[in-house]
């Protein structure tokens, strides 16, 4: 007679289970030695915990091409604008060249990241398939081509001007900048509607202020690389600067005192930071430096604010998105759960898509 | 095949009704779904959740049963004294909005309505822009990695087209899935609930956001509690309804930006 009895769940050891659980919920912590398994205390779904405190929402799964594309994107949308005013209203002929130059070059350099980021790269022909209003990712594809075209050909029209003055290409140049600068205005800061018109809590509760937000994000940085093609002494440039960083700091004076709980990947952790850097790089510290340099014709201040407002633009379209990754995980607010905090940290059940995640937005 | 299932002819607008009081966590729908759409594994992956290690639904997962342990009430199966907790299971799938977020973010037109009312994902026109994943106010739609696509639940488009219902429906052993017309399915979880009621269980109700922007969905859930153990969020919303106030502000910006330019190069002119 082997001593082989089946080993089935005991009310003993059920009952040391149950008084772990509820010890680890009580103090959120464990003591019992021995038990601390990865993820440890479990949770319970509740409706204060949510389903085991799991997200509710997918993350984003775009990749670090996105963000990217919001910052040269944007900035490519207000080249086409100055390019036009430049040429037409300021009479600087330099600065038209050089900004319709970064308006080809950005709208090639955009359509290049958003096909990378696209699960099948090959078939990125199937955004211009249809048009659809309701979806911004489909406005703004159409939109991106069509500014695409429009500066390519104004920038080929000119060059062609140049050798043969004749009237039909001196008109087609005018449309095509025109059109440029017409589609340049919505390229410069749909990408703010794009994400605002999403289930991500933090992205939709801004949803009224992140298209002027990224709009003027990419006025700021539109003006910091004309400003490096060396048009340091445009007093319109440095003008527009100023309303971008003026903006800018509106923006984040709007972001620090909203206390909304969908505000909070804004103001904590890794997106907090990131949030609060970029606005100062691209908010008060180049209105400050901008505002010195037309006081005192320093330009040194001028060319600091260019480089702050450049790099701040950048960090701020990252930090969206990674606020927006921290604002998927929290299961609070799509339950409308108002807990402070999570109090059960949520136990990561496929660390490598976790790990991928993380992957996707390192550059 | 099972006598009391009406099969919806073509044209007839369907839906699933989930009810986790008939539920016995057996996993069935995941399997038969991943059976007939040939999903992928999802690796094995220990998450202590009750029983439940898959977590959420996912490109490779459109069925997804949720295990909610309870405190347990004398009588109602709950006679193991403290010790073991009372059972809550609901299996979860795409809930085929009315309003669906994923087909009006789709950029390409992948994502379609059938003329069953389902929505359903075209794999052969989807180029993988992920806007759809961050569309569903469920957390369904999700895209593979390793075949840069998005993927969700069907609603068995395939199998319903041959008059067939949806493979978690035909599998699920305690009809616990049903599968029929909309209207009802709707009546049929008013009676499920007054039959409860009968037996003394009043805290199920039916998850069904008919008065949110969603609009009401296809796959109707009977669940005991408060739908948010089950990760059910009670008002969701349609993200197509922020584009108004997000146009509004890009147009602000807009203005901004060509008064501003118009200005600029009007007073850098001097």
């Amino acid at each position: 007679m082997s001593a082989s009895v089946p080993r089935s769940p005991d009310v003993a050891s059920e009952a040391r289970l149950l008084g772990i659980r509820r010890e680890a919920e009580r103090q959120g912590r464990l003591e019992v030695a021995g038990v601390r398994p990865p993820g440890a205390p479990f949770p319970q779904a509740s409706p204060e915990a949510g389903y085991y405190g799991l997200p509710l929402l997918k993350r984003p799964a775009w990749t670090w091409q996105v963000p990217l594309y919001f910052f040269i994107g944007g900035a490519t949308g207000a080249a086409g604008v100055i390019g036009a005013m430049a040429d037409w209203v300021g009479r600087d002929r330099e600065l038209a060249r050089h900004a319709r130059l970064v308006a080809t070059g950005g709208a090639l350099l955009s359509s290049g990241l958003l096909i990378g980021d696209l699960g099948r790269p090959d078939r990125f022909l199937s955004m211009l398939r249809v048009f659809k209003r309701q979806s911004p990712m489909s406005v703004g594809a159409w939109v991106l081509a069509a500014f695409g075209s429009s500066s390519g050909a104004a920038v080929f029209a000119r060059w062609l001007q140049e050798r043969l003055d004749w009237r039909p290409v001196r008109v087609i140049g005018n449309i095509a900048q025109f059109s440029s600068a017409v589609l340049g205005l919505p390229l410069s800061n749909y990408t703010g509607v794009l994400i605002g018109a999403t289930a991500i809590p933090v992205w939709n509760e801004n949803v009224s202020t992140l298209p002027l937000h990224f709009g003027m994000s990419g006025l700021n940085s539109g003006v910091g690389i004309l400003e490096l093609l060396g048009h340091n002494d445009s007093r319109a440039l440095n003008l527009l600067g100023i309303l971008a960083a003026a903006v800018e700091t509106w923006e984040g004076f709007h972001i620090e005192t909203s206390s909304q709980p969908a505000m909070e990947p804004l103001k904590r952790g890794v997106s907090g930071r990131l949030t609060r850097i970029g606005g100062v790089l691209s908010g008060p510290l180049p209105l400050a430096l901008r505002l010195a340099s037309v006081v005192t014709g320093s330009r040194r201040a001028r060319r600091r604010a260019t480089y702050s407002s450049l790099v701040g633009s950048l960090i701020t379209r990252f930090a969206w998105m990674l606020a927006g990754h921290a604002s998927a995980k929290d299961y609070r607010l799509p339950l409308e759960i108002s807990q402070q905090r999570p109090q059960q940290p949520a136990v990561i059940l496929d660390q490598q898509a976790e790990a991928d995640s993380e992957e996707r937005l390192a550059v | 095949m099972n006598a009391n299932v009406s099969l919806p002819s073509n044209g007839r607008v369907t839906a699933f009704l989930t009810d986790s009081t008939l539920c016995i966590g057996c996993k069935a729908c995941e399997v038969a779904c991943k059976e007939w759409n040939q999903l992928p594994s999802d690796g094995y992956n220990f998450s202590g959740f009750s029983y439940d290690n898959t977590g959420s639904l996912g490109a490779s997962t459109w069925r997804h049963v949720k295990f909610v342990e309870n405190p347990t009430e004398a009588g109602l199966g709950g006679n193991a004294g403290d010790a073991a907790p009372g059972w809550g299971f609901s299996s979860d799938v795409c809930k085929h909005c009315e309003n669906a977020g994923c087909l009006e973010a789709c950029p390409t037109g992948a994502l379609v309505r059938t003329e069953f009312g389902g929505v359903y994902l075209q794999p052969d026109v989807c180029n993988g822009c992920a806007y759809c994943v961050v569309a569903c106010p469920f957390g369904v739609v999700a895209r593979r990695e390793d075949d840069g696509r998005a993927f969700k639940c069907t609603f068995c488009y395939d199998r319903q087209k041959a008059g067939l219902q949806p493979a978690c429906a035909k599998a699920c052993p305690t009809e616990s899935i049903r599968f029929g017309e909309i209207n009802e399915l709707r009546r049929d979880a008013q009676k499920r609930l007054e039959e409860l009621d009968g037996r003394g269980i009043r805290d199920a109700q039916v998850y069904d956001p008919l008065d949110t922007s969603v609009g009401g969905i296809h796959a109707l859930f009977i669940v005991r509690g408060d739908p948010r153990a089950y990760n059910l969020p009670p008002r969701p919303e349609v993200p197509t309804i922020y584009t108004k106030a997000g146009w509004r502000s890009s147009a602000v910006a807009a203005g901004l930006l060509l008064a501003g330019s118009l200005l600029a190069f009007l007073g850098g002119r001097s």
